[in-house]
C-alpha cells in the first residue's frame, strides 16, 4: 500500500510555516474565435488551516475560473493561465509537471461541484465512484476501498450507507447526492476543500442542513475551506472572510462583519443594499444597474465604473490598485473614504 | 425494467402485424387478377387456378386471407416459391452464409468505427479527425449501388487482390471483400455517432470531477468517458445488424453470394411474388426482433433505464 | 448558474421569437450583432458561419452544377443519349464523347449528363413528398401530444419496423404494374412514401423541445391561440433541423432511385438514368470499364454534395458548436 501523502510530502519547496493556500496575481485567459475573454485578472487570497474563505460574486466574475486554475482542471485549450502563481506550503502547483500535480488533487485539495446529479458519472454505482479513490490513490484492494467508502458514507450522514453503497446517483435525492460528493472530496483526508456553488441547486432546508455538514466536517478535520457562492445569505453563517470578486479580480476582502457592516467597495455595498429586507417592504428594490462587462472587452480603468454611483473621471483612466484599509482589509477602490462614509 | 420490457414487446408485437399487413397488402391488395400476380408472368391453366385459389384462400376476405398467411409465417409455413420449392428450405439453405456476411462486415465495421470515432473525438480538429470526417462524408455519399461494382471491379478484377465472386461454402477471405463493402453502409454513421457522443461526453460535468479526483487521462477516459459515449453505439450497431441484413441485397447480387439477398433479388426479377412476400417478412420479423433486442440492451447497458 | 465557460458574449443568440436579449454598453461592435447594432437572429448567426465555410461552398458549387445539368443538358453535349450505333460499341472516346461509347453504342457522356435529370427530378419530388408527409405529421404529433402523438408514432415506427429497400421493392413492384409508364412517377412516391419516417421524427422532437421553452408559455399567457402558437412561435424554431434532415433526404433520396433503378424496379424502359446506366455496365465491366465508372462518380459527386450541404447547414445551427 503506497502512502502518497509521503511522497506529496516529498515536494521539494515545501514549507510548513507558509500559508496553506495562496494565491498570487493570478491571471487566466480563454481565447476564442469571439476574441480573448479575461476572465482572471489578478486575483490574490491566503487561506490557513481552519479557515474558511468565502467568495463571493456574480456569475461571470470569475470564481468558479479561479477555483479550477487552483485545481489544475481548467479546459486547457481555450483557457490559458497567463500569469500568477498558486501556492501549496510554499509549493508553486501551477509549476508541477502534470504527474505530480495529479497527486495533488484529491490527496491535499480537493472540490466539490454545484449540481451533483451531472457532476457524478451515472453509468456506475457510486460504490465504484468512491472506491476508485482508494483503489487508485491508494493502492487499496476493493475489499478494503469497499469497506472505507460505507464509513465514509456514514460520516456524511446517508442513513443505510452498507444498503445504498451499490445504488446509481439518480436513484439518491438531491441532498443526498450532495453528501456524496462531498464524501467523494473527503475520501482522501485533504487539507484544503474548495466547495463551488454547493447549495445552489438544492432546496432552502436542505442547504442548511449541507452547510452545517460542511462546517461540521471542517472543524473536525481542520481543513481550509474555501466557499464559491452569489448567495449573501448562506456565506453570513459559515465564513471567517470574504472575498468580492468582480469582472475576475477581487475588489474586497475582509473579516466577514467587517464586509456586512461597513462595506469599502461601492460594489459590495450595492450588492448589502439589493437585498430585499423586511422591513423596507412597499419600497422599490434597489437594483444594481447595468451588466458585468462582456470579458473580451474589459473597460479601461475600474471594471465597475460604469455601474458605479461613486465613479469620476479618474475611474474611467486609472484601475484602482488593492489599498491596504487594515491589517486584514483590502479593497480596491479610489473613493474608500467616501464609501466607508469616514 | 419490467415495465419497460413489456412495453417494448408489445410495441413489438404490434409494429410485427402492422409491417406484416402492410407487405401483404402492398402485394396482394386489390389486383385486378390475383391469381396471375401469384403466377407472375407465365400464363395458368385452369387446374393451376383452382389449386392455387384453395391454397391461398383467394375466396375468402382479405384479412382472412392475411391470417392465413400470418398463421402460416408463425407456424413456420412459408409457403412455396413459383419455382415450386418451398420457401422454408430456400431460407434454409441462403441464411448461414448470409449471416457470416453480415457478422463479419458488422465486426469490421464496428472495430472501425469505434476506434477511429474515439480517436477523433479526443483530438478535435486534427488531422485525423478532419481526414475521417473527409472519408466518412465520401463513404456515406457513395451509394451501395455505385460502391459494389466498382469495389468489384478495382479490387477484384483489376487489381485481383479479392476473389470476386463467392460461393454458399465461402470461406471468410472469400467473403471480405463483400463484408467490407457492406460495412461502407454502416461505417459511416457509427463513426459519427461515435464521435459526437464521445465529444459530448468529454464535455461533461463528471469529467470534471473524475479529473479533480486526480484520476489519470488515461483512465477518465477509458472507464469514465467510454462506458458513457457507448451507449449510444452499441444500440446503433445493434439496429445496423438488421440494416446489413437488407442491404446485403445488392452486395450478394454483385458477387453472386447465394444467400437470402440474392434470392430476394433474383425473385423480384423473375416476380416471384410469394418468395419476395415471404423473404420480405422473415427480413422483416428477423429485423424486428433484432431491435428489440438492441432496446433490452439499452435497458442493460444504461442504469438510468434500469432502474426507473 | 455555474460558470465553466466565461460570458464570451453579453446574453445568448436571440432564437426568432424569442423575447430582444438585454442589451449592455460595449465598444466596437461584436459579431454577433448586425450592421444596424440589433443582435441577430440564430438564422443570420448561421448564415455568417456558412459565408465562410469552404464546404458549403464547394457543395453549393457542385449542386449548381449538377442542377444545370438536369435543367439543361444540352449546354453540356451535343450528342443524343438515345443515339446508339451498336457500330460503336465499346469505342473509345471520340469528339464530343469524352467517356466513350457503352454496350449497346450509346454516347457515355451524353447518358450521364441526360441522367442528371432523372436522378434531381425523382430525388427532389420524392423528398418534396417525403418532406410534406413527415412535417405534418411531426407537427402535428408534437404540438398536439397526448394520444394523437401515441398514434403517430406507433405509426412512425411500423414504417420503420420495414427496412427501407424491402418495402421499397414491395412498393416499387406494385406502383410499377402499368408497363407503358417510365416509372418517375412509381419511384417518386415509394421515395416519397417511404423516406418520410426520419424528418417526421425530427420535426417531432424539435416542436416538442421548442414548445417547452418558457417563451412559448409566455405567448400563451399572452393569449396566442394554437395556430398562432404553432406558426409564429413554434414553427420557425423547429425548422432548423428538418431542413437539415430534408438535405440529407435528398441525397439518400437520389442514392435511393439509383438503387431501386439498378435493382429493376425503378425507372424503366427509355428512361435514362445513372442507376440504369450502372446496372448496364455492370456486366461488361471487364471489358470496358468507363460506362460504369463515370455514372458512378456523377452519382457520388450528387449525392456527396447534397450530404456535405445539409452537413455544413447544420453546422452551423447547431449552437453548441459556437
Amino acid at each position: 500500500m503506497t502512502d502518497i501523502k509521503a511522497e506529496v510530502d516529498a515536494l521539494p519547496g515545501l514549507d510548513p510555516r507558509a500559508p496553506l493556500l495562496q494565491v498570487a496575481d493570478l491571471h487566466v485567459e480563454f481565447r476564442t474565435r469571439d476574441g480573448v475573454a479575461k476572465a482572471v485578472n489578478g486575483v490574490n487570497f491566503w487561506l490557513h488551516p481552519g479557515e474558511t474563505l468565502a467568495i463571493l460574486g456574480e456569475s461571470g466574475c470569475g470564481k468558479s475560473v479561479t477555483a479550477q486554475a487552483i485545481m489544475g482542471i481548467l479546459d486547457t485549450p481555450p483557457g490559458h493561465v497567463t500569469r500568477g502563481q498558486v501556492l501549496y506550503r510554499g509549493v508553486d502547483l501551477l509549476r508541477l509537471p502534470e504527474k505530480k500535480r495529479r497527486r495533488v488533487r484529491a490527496n491535499r485539495i480537493a472540490m466539490i461541484f454545484q449540481d451533483a446529479l451531472s457532476a457524478l458519472n451515472p453509468v456506475y454505482p457510486i460504490g465504484f465512484q468512491l472506491g476508485e479513490l482508494f483503489r487508485k490513490h491508494r493502492g487499496m484492494s476493493r475489499h478494503d476501498a469497499k469497506r472505507r467508502s460505507i464509513e465514509l458514507l456514514d460520516q456524511v450522514r446517508i442513513p443505510a450507507a452498507r444498503d445504498r453503497i451499490n445504488d446509481y446517483p439518480h436513484q439518491f435525492s438531491g441532498g443526498m447526492r450532495q453528501r456524496v460528493m462531498i464524501a467523494m472530496a473527503l475520501a482522501l483526508d485533504p487539507e484544503v476543500l474548495i466547495a463551488d456553488e454547493p447549495t445552489t441547486a438544492l432546496d432552502v432546508t436542505v442547504q442548511a442542513q449541507i452547510m452545517s455538514l460542511l462546517a461540521e466536517l471542517q472543524r473536525q478535520r481542520n481543513m481550509g475551506l474555501v466557499l464559491i457562492t452569489h448567495d449573501m445569505g448562506v456565506v453570513a453563517d459559515v465564513a471567517d472572510r470574504i472575498s468580492v470578486m468582480y469582472a475576475g479580480r477581487v475588489v474586497e476582502e475582509a473579516p466577514v462583519y467587517d464586509i456586512y457592516a461597513r462595506p469599502a467597495h461601492p460594489y459590495t455595498r450595492a450588492l448589502l443594499e439589493s437585498i430585499p429586507r423586511l422591513d423596507r417592504k412597499g419600497r422599490q428594490l434597489n437594483a444594481i444597474s447595468g451588466l458585468p462587462p462582456a470579458l473580451t472587452e474589459l473597460p479601461p480603468g475600474c471594471s465597475f465604473g460604469p455601474r458605479c454611483g461613486y465613479a469620476r473621471d479618474v475611474c474611467r483612466r486609472e484601475a484602482p490598485p488593492a489599498y491596504q484599509i487594515a491589517p486584514h482589509r483590502v479593497a480596491s477602490c479610489h473613493f474608500i473614504r467616501e464609501v466607508l462614509g469616514v | 425494467m419490467f415495465r419497460y420490457v413489456v412495453r417494448r414487446l408489445l410495441q413489438m408485437v404490434l409494429t410485427f402485424f402492422g409491417a406484416t399487413f402492410v407487405v401483404y397488402a402492398l402485394m396482394f391488395a386489390n389486383q385486378d387478377d390475383p391469381l396471375q400476380a401469384l403466377a407472375g408472368e407465365r400464363p395458368l391453366t385452369d387446374s393451376q387456378r383452382t389449386a392455387l385459389t384453395e391454397r391461398y384462400h383467394l375466396d375468402d376476405s382479405f384479412l382472412q386471407q392475411y391470417w392465413y398467411y400470418v398463421k402460416g409465417l408463425l407456424t413456420g409455413d412459408f409457403g412455396t416459391s413459383l419455382t415450386g420449392r418451398p420457401i422454408g428450405s430456400m431460407l434454409a439453405d441462403a441464411w448461414p452464409v448470409t449471416i457470416r456476411l453480415t457478422l463479419l462486415a458488422i465486426v469490421i465495421a464496428a472495430a472501425v468505427a469505434i476506434s477511429a470515432g474515439v480517436l477523433s473525438a479526443i483530438r478535435r480538429g486534427g488531422v485525423f479527425d478532419n481526414a475521417t470526417t473527409l472519408l466518412t462524408l465520401i463513404v456515406l455519399a457513395l451509394p451501395i449501388v455505385v460502391l459494389a461494382p466498382l469495389a468489384q471491379l478495382i479490387f477484384g478484377i483489376q487489381l485481383g487482390w479479392f476473389p470476386a465472386t463467392a460461393t454458399k461454402d465461402a470461406t471468410l477471405w472469400q467473403l471480405l471483400l463483400p463484408a467490407l463493402v457492406l460495412g461502407t453502409l454502416v461505417v459511416a454513421t457509427e463513426l459519427r455517432v461515435t464521435r459526437s457522443s464521445v465529444a459530448d461526453n468529454l464535455r461533461a460535468d463528471y469529467v470534471r470531477t473524475a479529473r479533480a479526483k486526480g484520476l489519470s487521462a488515461k483512465r477518465v477516459i477509458g472507464v469514465h468517458v467510454l462506458r458513457n459515449s457507448l451507449i449510444p453505439v452499441i444500440t446503433l450497431i445493434g439496429v445496423d445488424i438488421g440494416v446489413l441484413m437488407s442491404g446485403a441485397i445488392v452486395t450478394e447480387g454483385v458477387f453472386n453470394i447465394p444467400g437470402v439477398g440474392f434470392n430476394l433479388f433474383r425473385g423480384i426479377r423473375t416476380e416471384d411474388g410469394p418468395l419476395v412476400v415471404g423473404f420480405v417478412s422473415i427480413l422483416v420479423i428477423v429485423f424486428l426482433v433484432v431491435n428489440l433486442i438492441v432496446d433490452l440492451l439499452y435497458a442493460v447497458l444504461d442504469p438510468r433505464i434500469r432502474y426507473e | 448558474m455555474s460558470e465553466m465557460q466565461p460570458l464570451v458574449r453579453s446574453g445568448v443568440a436571440g432564437q426568432p421569437g424569442t423575447p430582444a436579449e438585454a442589451t449592455g454598453p460595449v465598444a466596437g461592435r461584436p459579431r454577433h450583432r448586425d450592421a444596424g447594432g440589433k443582435p441577430r437572429s440564430l438564422a443570420g448567426d448561421a448564415w455568417l458561419d456558412l459565408r465562410r465555410s469552404k464546404v458549403f461552398w464547394t457543395a453549393a458549387g457542385l449542386v449548381a452544377v449538377i442542377l444545370l445539368m438536369a435543367a439543361w443538358p444540352a449546354l453540356f453535349t451535343s450528342a443524343d443519349p438515345r443515339e446508339c450505333l451498336l457500330a460503336r460499341k465499346h469505342a473509345g472516346p471520340s469528339g464530343g464523347a469524352f467517356f466513350g461509347y457503352d454496350f449497346q453504342g450509346c454516347d457515355v457522356f451524353a447518358k450521364t449528363v441526360y441522367g442528371a435529370r432523372a436522378s434531381i427530378v425523382v430525388g427532389v419530388c420524392g423528398t418534396l413528398i417525403a418532406g410534406g408527409i413527415g412535417l405534418v405529421i411531426g407537427l402535428a404529433a408534437g404540438f398536439h401530444g397526448g394520444w394523437l402523438d401515441a398514434v403517430l408514432s406507433r405509426f412512425i415506427d411500423i414504417v420503420l419496423g420495414i427496412p427501407f429497400l424491402l418495402a421499397a421493392i414491395v412498393l416499387a413492384k406494385r406502383l410499377t404494374a402499368d408497363p407503358a409508364s417510365d416509372g418517375v412517377l412509381a419511384v417518386t412516391c415509394t421515395l416519397g412514401l417511404l423516406g418520410w419516417t426520419t424528418a417526421a421524427r425530427v420535426m417531432r422532437s424539435a416542436v416538442i423541445s421548442a414548445k417547452n421553452q418558457d417563451y412559448v408559455a409566455a405567448a400563451r399567457m399572452l393569449g396566442a391561440g394554437p395556430m398562432r402558437l404553432m406558426t409564429r412561435h413554434v414553427l420557425p424554431n423547429s425548422i432548423g433541423p428538418f431542413v437539415v434532415v430534408l438535405t440529407l433526404l435528398l441525397g439518400v433520396n437520389i442514392a435511393g432511385e439509383a438503387t431501386l433503378s439498378y435493382l429493376g424496379i425503378g425507372l424503366k424502359n427509355d428512361a435514362i438514368s445513372w442507376g440504369i446506366a450502372i446496372a448496364e455496365a455492370g456486366p461488361y465491366a471487364r471489358a470496358a470499364a468507363a460506362p460504369l465508372v463515370w455514372p458512378s462518380v456523377f452519382l457520388a459527386a450528387t449525392v456527396l454534395a447534397f450530404i456535405m450541404l445539409g452537413d455544413a447547414i447544420r453546422d452551423a445551427f447547431d449552437p453548441k458548436l459556437r
